[in-house]
């Protein structure tokens, strides 16, 4: 076969394939607009600092006189400390703020209600602490294990024993974080990133495949002089298009609407990006070599996907993950792909840095392609 | 040994797991021949069709096609031959000459022969259009299309004009003889409908349960064994099973397509038809309609494999 009619064929199988993408209106949607508008909602979410509320149950005991009868420390903070509704509707009964300009303020809302119904409330995540007044002391009940209910804590302990807001002295030691590449957004887009091209190859190619199996598309074109590596090639050609395409428009917003920068090497940023693609096309073609059934098809990239997209950090930091799984976890290749590519953003990293990444990203990708050829089935 | 047939077919057997497709079956085609092969579902006619077209490898027994085998010789083979599947789906989103152009850029041909394709399955009107939008017949006369566009030497149709309205169907049978008229193209055509393979076909084979129950051309199959004349009768009772006895020969009343259609078998005209007439009326049943006509493989079907072919 002469080289110009194989670039004729990869030509009309790539700009088939690419037709067939663009003219479903849905991509736009989800390849580009969804993606955006995800960074958009968790970037807002995380980065503009307001007021933080914190609702607190205080037990009724008996005493319908609480806290006018109270002699105890929970008793005279509610009763000179704290506002009282404006309202008469609201369902809360007293209320703290401790002002902070800086990082927003805290606001603590009390409720009053006996031990079940504080305990139902606890249950549907509505409060997360509990206290019961006896005598000079307060105690406090709340799930140790959770650290928001856990902080409510610690800012309130101090200011129910004292009186005092601790918080003033220590406001001039907190200096937020400003520093380039250390906000949550900063995170957080590289992550979508590889995410995106994770679920793009994994939907777009192997999904793709199956689909086209069932379709009996595949057992007619192969009836054609058309050479099957030509078809897969094309197919991995037009996704990493499209990848590429997705994964520019977000960083593009993100650089215009979050202020984000490129620190590290540019260059050494798109040849991990490719080695990405390179990683998740094989694994796709693996993952679609055998079945003609597009339900199972579902199954398998679900399989793929959904383990990595929640332990390979795309979202929140995989160290959180027990000591024992991060050899592994740190290893799964969108954790290799969303690490390398949050290094060159927001840590200046170069090809020193993530030449081992793009290594194995690469390598990957060619196994599991090779290994998906061998068993590839088509007919 | 250069043969004279463009598909040699010999003792070719097929299994599935549970099924046994294709069992011992031989078949030769001359050039330019037209070549039904007649069958209920499951006969195992799409089994012996992809074993020709290479898509699936035979247990047993040999194919050749041009003389060659598929082994070492796809890339030939697949230029040399043009095919349509069973329910083929194109691509949703591509237009007819775009769908087309893929195609023919496989074969290194272009826009030329789109358009050529395009006028021969008559979708002018329809270049522009989304495969997902065309009608049913709209759709097959595109895969008829792309069987045609590299000119093939052999033509392979499986069940081409099934599920189609009889419109359709016809549409379809145009496109292929006027094929036929003006290539010399050796074409195997699948079909469960009589009278397609007797509208285009020079050749009939017959399959059931995977094997080739007689073959021959229409003249060969309809007149071999076929001294009767078919006689359909209505009447107020059909007594099916029963035998009458004429002056020298005896004739038993068949059960026709429908509980009031009866059918008989007739050797002997003058003799036979009087008494079947007196029997009915010895009888008291009223005929209300009697035709006489020609054998169609229909009946040859029936009485091949003592079922009718669509059920």
């Amino acid at each position: 076969m002469s080289k110009l009619i194989k670039i004729n064929q990869i030509r009309q199988l790539t700009s088939a394939l690419f037709l067939e993408i663009v003219r479903e209106p849905g991509v736009l949607f989800w390849g580009i607009l969804f993606p955006i508008l995800m960074s958009l909602g968790l970037g807002l979410a995380f980065t503009q600092k307001k007021d933080i509320i914190r609702k607190i149950a205080i037990i009724r005991t008996g005493e319908n006189s609480f806290p006018q009868s109270d002699s105890s420390a929970l008793g005279l903070f509610l009763l000179k400390k704290c506002e009282k509704p404006s309202t008469a509707g609201s369902d809360w009964k007293w209320k703290y703020t401790i002002k902070d300009e800086k990082s927003g303020n805290s606001i603590f809302l009390f409720y009053f209600r006996d031990w079940n119904e504080a305990v139902a409330l606890l249950k549907k995540g509505t409060v997360n602490v509990l206290l019961i007044s006896s005598g000079k002391s307060v105690e406090y009940h709340f799930d140790p294990m959770n650290s928001d209910a856990e902080l409510s804590y610690l800012k309130l302990s101090p200011l129910i024993n004292s009186g005092d807001v601790p918080a003033q002295i220590s406001e001039n030691e907190i200096k937020p974080m400003t520093l380039k590449g250390s906000r949550y957004i900063d995170f957080l887009v590289p992550g979508l990133i590889a995410m995106g091209v994770m679920m793009s190859c994994m939907w777009g190619i192997s999904y793709g495949i199956i689909e086209k199996r069932s379709k009996k598309l595949l057992r007619r074109l192969v009836a054609t002089p058309m050479k099957k590596s030509h078809f897969l090639i094309s197919f991995i050609l037009v996704r990493v298009a499209m990848n590429f395409i997705e994964a520019s428009v977000l960083f593009f917003f993100s650089l215009f609407a979050f202020k984000m920068t490129i620190q590290g090497d540019i260059s050494a940023l798109l040849l991990l990006f490719l080695a990405g693609n390179v990683a998740f096309a094989g694994i796709a073609v693996f993952a679609s070599s055998h079945t003609s059934n597009t339900e199972v098809g579902n199954g398998l990239i679900n399989f793929v996907v959904f383990p990595m997209m929640i332990l390979s950090g795309v979202f929140f930091s995989y160290q959180n993950f027990p000591d024992w799984s991060l050899p592994v976890i740190r290893y799964l290749p969108l954790s290799i792909l969303a690490d390398g590519l949050r290094a060159i953003f927001n840590e200046g990293a170069g090809y020193p840095q993530v030449a081992l990444p793009i290594l194995i990203l690469t390598a990957t990708g060619v196994v599991f392609f090779s290994a998906g050829l061998k068993i590839f089935k088509w007919h | 040994m250069i043969s004279n047939f463009v598909i040699e077919v010999r003792g070719v057997w097929k299994s599935f797991k549970t099924v046994q497709a294709v069992r011992g079956v031989d078949l030769n085609i001359p050039r330019g021949q037209f070549v039904a092969i007649l069958g209920p579902n499951g006969a195992g006619k799409t089994t012996l069709v992809e074993m020709i077209e290479g898509i699936q490898k035979p247990d047993k027994g040999e194919i050749s096609i041009m003389g060659k085998r598929w082994k070492g010789n796809e890339d030939e083979l697949h230029g040399i031959i043009g095919l349509s599947l069973q329910e083929t789906r194109f691509i949703d989103k591509l237009k007819v000459s775009e769908t087309l152009s893929l195609f023919a850029g496989f074969f290194n041909l272009g826009i030329d022969r789109v358009n050529e394709i395009i006028n021969i399955v008559g979708l002018e009107e329809k270049r522009n259009a989304y495969v997902v939008n065309l009608s049913g017949g709209q759709r097959q006369r595109l895969a008829i299309g792309i069987s045609l566009i590299n000119h093939p030497a052999i033509l392979l149709l499986d069940e081409p004009t099934t599920g189609l309205d009889p419109n359709a169907r016809r549409e379809i049978w145009e496109i292929l003889l006027k094929l036929k008229e003006e290539s010399n193209t050796s074409m195997i055509l699948t079909t469960h409908y009589m009278e397609e393979a007797e509208n285009l076909c020079d050749y009939i084979i017959i399959m059931d349960n995977g094997v080739i129950l007689k073959e021959g051309t229409l003249q060969q199959l309809l007149v071999e064994e076929s001294e009767e004349k078919i006689v359909e009768f209505t009447a107020s009772y059909i007594p099916v099973n029963q035998t009458i006895q004429s002056e020298n020969s005896s004739f038993t009343i068949q059960a026709g397509e429908s509980r009031e259609r009866g059918i008989i078998k007739l050797k002997n005209f003058e003799t036979e038809i009087p008494a079947f007439m007196s029997y009915m009326k010895a009888n008291n049943i009223a005929l209300r309609h009697m035709e006489c006509r020609r054998k169609t493989l229909d009946d040859l079907f029936i009485t091949l494999t003592g079922r009718k072919i669509n059920e």
